[in-house]
């Protein structure tokens, strides 16, 4: 039995190894992109992401001002601080220490900070907070030294990705735009679905099986095919490309999902409750209204953080249904068709401009996840 | 007008015109048309009964009739048409398909993300599935793994574009490739191989989805099967190989079946990554291609790819007329 036991810990050893692997697998590529959401252009070309949160070593060159020396013991001495007022001042970050420095561009970190180098003329010190004490047995005459050091920068991040794509990039345009476009295309399919899907789950009436199965055949039609006809068809009716044209093609592109889940969750209801409601007299209109659609709130939320998903990170819809101007480019649009053109190279940019498009999303995503995974049993799983 | 005031007029028109629609017809159904008095009330009432399931069915109808049953046959009969549909030329659109290279490349190419990317997609969502269930904090790992599902395609795209960023410093398969002093390269160039690099972003999208499906199936299987093997001295392999994959294979094909047909519709991550260069051309992708520019040549790649769903619609049609006897 000792061996058993022993063999099944090193299972569970195994288990929690591989599940721990594959989420820091999973993880890894929205990480990535996070964390380099907060850096500048620079920081992201000069260190991976993962080094962020660790202090990068940088080297930089400097002259030392000339004017100003004393004298002291008959020697010439220059002093100051490299890191407050250099001229890499504005470079460096509060916060960054010398770890070393050197007197030629050869070996610019010669000497570790504190250490006190030997020049031609005299001596060059350098501490890790920046001061620095140059001497010399003639006069600097106005013109101090060159000086090569390497600094330590503290971890930075940074909103100003945000900012810029915000403000400057349109993608807070953009933001309100896809917003626009989801929330009537979420909430209009779900009363015409309900109202479809409980005629389909409790009345009696010929062609049901037929209508259900169109349903269940209409759910994977490709929306490639309804493009070309549907935005002729807009057009022809003077729609055009708007606005309403996306909540139109939105709304009838959602409905089978609707009314399949819906459908599905609503013969679930239990009998009785309908039955003894139609002998008390109700109407059909009264039962829906009363008694189904109350008791569908469940199925009702699965399909509306679908559709709401669904549209909210749709691009073919809204690439052919919108008209391309910056005044209603959607989030996808925007991000697909400029800014990985015009803004290919930079990193920053783009990740904090995904991270804007991506974060309802995940809030819904997080919140309402239990609906989410409901509705996919509902879906795909019968009774599941 | 301000299209979110737009918006707000919009879903008070819809919310508000559909349940006037149906209190409305409901009433004049009851109160006019066949209202139950004079004669024969009973009559009546089965006469409005009859038609009521056609009141509560239209809205749905129309808007399923015009916007994903029209389009099936609208679009056959724009592919007949040449690029500004001025001239019927019969199957001459697909004639040239067949005839371009770059549309039997991305047939090809398809057909490899179809054999690949559900494959994986369920494999790796049935292990997630198995392995979660046996630990504690299995509910926040398979939370984690999910999370790619809320992401756009797009959002998905440039995320792993990251990832295969050329530079040591920001791609993170070239900084490990600069680990073993490798020359960096971009993944997305390399010939053949990169459409396996696309796929991946699929894959990590749809693995989730898998593993919450099979997840529940899962724990669906019944207690005693899984007692019974496990006194006959099953090993967990043998367990979860031979007693619980079987049991829900109905639920695999189910999972497969649906990534299968996201496969054949997704045009974003090629969009979004290669823009269909450098051997990566899809039919969804090549269809855009076309589109605004010879929308003759692009509902035929359309009508192509339900050509290639037509199966898997049938199949679906037939299973759930299964379910419902």
């Amino acid at each position: 039995m000792a061996s058993i036991a022993g063999q099944k810990s090193r299972l569970t050893w195994a288990v929690h190894i591989s599940v721990a692997l594959m989420v820091v697998l999973w993880l890894i590529p929205t990480v990535g992109l996070l964390v380099s959401s907060f850096r500048t252009t620079d920081q992201i070309s000069q260190s991976g992401w993962w080094e962020s949160a660790f202090p990068v070593e940088k080297a930089f060159r400097d002259r030392i001002p000339g004017e100003g020396e004393t004298q002291a013991d008959g020697a010439y001495v220059l002093s100051g601080n490299l890191l407050t007022d250099g001229q890499n001042a504005r470079d460096l970050k509060p916060g960054a220490k010398i770890v070393a420095f050197g007197t030629s561009g050869i070996k610019p970190g010669a000497y570790k900070a504190g250490e006190t180098a030997q020049t031609e003329a005299g001596t060059m010190t350098v501490n890790a907070d920046g001061a620095y004490e140059v001497t010399s047995s003639t006069s600097f005459e106005g013109s101090g030294p060159r000086v090569y050091f390497v600094a330590d920068m503290p971890p930075a991040f940074t909103l100003s990705n945000y900012r810029q794509v915000l403000f400057s990039d349109g993608m807070g345009q953009a933001f309100l735009n896809t917003l626009t476009v989801t929330i009537p295309a979420t909430i209009i399919p779900i009363l015409v679905a309900a109202f479809a899907a409980y005629a389909l789950a409790w009345m009696e009436f010929p062609g049901r099986g037929l209508l259900i199965a169109a349903v269940v055949g209409l759910l994977v039609v490709p929306l490639q095919l309804a493009l070309v006809p549907l935005l002729r068809l807009h057009q022809d009716v003077g729609i055009g490309q708007s606005f309403v044209g996306i909540w139109l093609a939105h709304t009838g592109f959602g409905l089978p999902l609707a009314i399949y889940l819906l459908r599905n969750y609503m013969v679930g209801l239990p009998r009785d409750i309908i039955e003894s409601a139609k002998v008390d007299g109700a109407t059909d209109f009264q039962i829906f209204m009363k008694i189904v659609l109350p008791l569908s709130f469940p199925a009702l939320a699965s399909f509306a953080i679908f559709q709401f998903l669904w549209v909210w990170n749709d691009l073919l819809v809204a690439k052919v249904f919108l008209p391309a101007n910056d005044q209603t480019k959607v989030m996808t649009v925007k991000i697909a068709d400029d800014l990985l053109g015009s803004r290919g190279g930079d990193w920053g940019i783009l990740a904090a401009a995904a991270f804007v498009s991506i974060a309802v999303p995940l809030g819904v995503f997080f919140a309402m996840q239990k609906y989410l995974v409901r509705g996919l049993l509902a879906g795909s799983v019968k009774g599941g | 007008m301000s299209p979110i005031l737009q918006g707000i007029i919009t879903i008070a028109l819809g919310v508000g015109g559909c349940i006037a629609y149906f209190y409305a017809s409901n009433l004049v159904l009851d109160k006019v048309i066949f209202p139950p008095r004079g004669a024969d009330p009973g009559r009546n009432i089965n006469r409005a009964n009859m038609v009521r399931p056609w009141l509560f069915l239209f809205p749905a109808i129309a808007a399923l009739g015009l916007y994903l049953a029209y389009p099936v046959v609208g679009s056959f009969w724009r592919s007949l048409f040449n690029r500004n549909g001025t001239e019927f030329i019969g199957l001459g659109n697909y004639q040239k398909l067949a005839a371009d290279d770059t549309f039997r490349q991305a047939v090809f190419n398809n057909f490899l993300w179809v054999l690949v990317v559900p494959a994986l997609a369920t494999f790796f969502g049935l292990m997630a599935a198995q392995l979660t269930d046996r630990i504690k904090w299995g509910n926040i790992a398979k939370s984690l793994i999910f999370m790619p599902m809320a992401i756009s395609f797009v959002g998905a795209s440039l995320i792993w574009k990251f990832v295969y960023a050329n530079n040591p410093q920001i791609g993170l398969i070239n900084a490990i490739r600069d680990a073993f002093h490798l020359q960096p390269l971009d993944p997305l160039q390399i010939p053949f191989w990169n459409n396996f690099f696309l796929m991946v972003i699929l894959i990590w999208i749809q693995t989730g989805f898998a593993m919450v499906i099979l997840s529940a199936a899962l724990r669906g299987i019944p207690e005693e099967t899984v007692e019974a093997a496990v006194l006959d001295g099953a090993n967990p392999f043998q367990l979860f190989f031979k007693i619980k994959v079987p049991q829900i294979m109905p639920t695999i094909v189910v999972v497969w079946t649906t990534i299968t047909i996201l496969v054949l519709k997704v045009f974003d991550i090629v969009y979004a990554t290669t823009g269909g260069n450098f051997g990566t051309q899809i039919l969804p992708s090549y269809m855009m291609s076309y589109m605004f520019r010879d929308d003759g040549r692009a509902t035929a790649v359309a009508f192509v790819i339900m050509i290639i769903v037509l199966p898997v619609m049938i199949w679906n049609i037939i299973q759930a007329r299964k379910e419902m006897r």
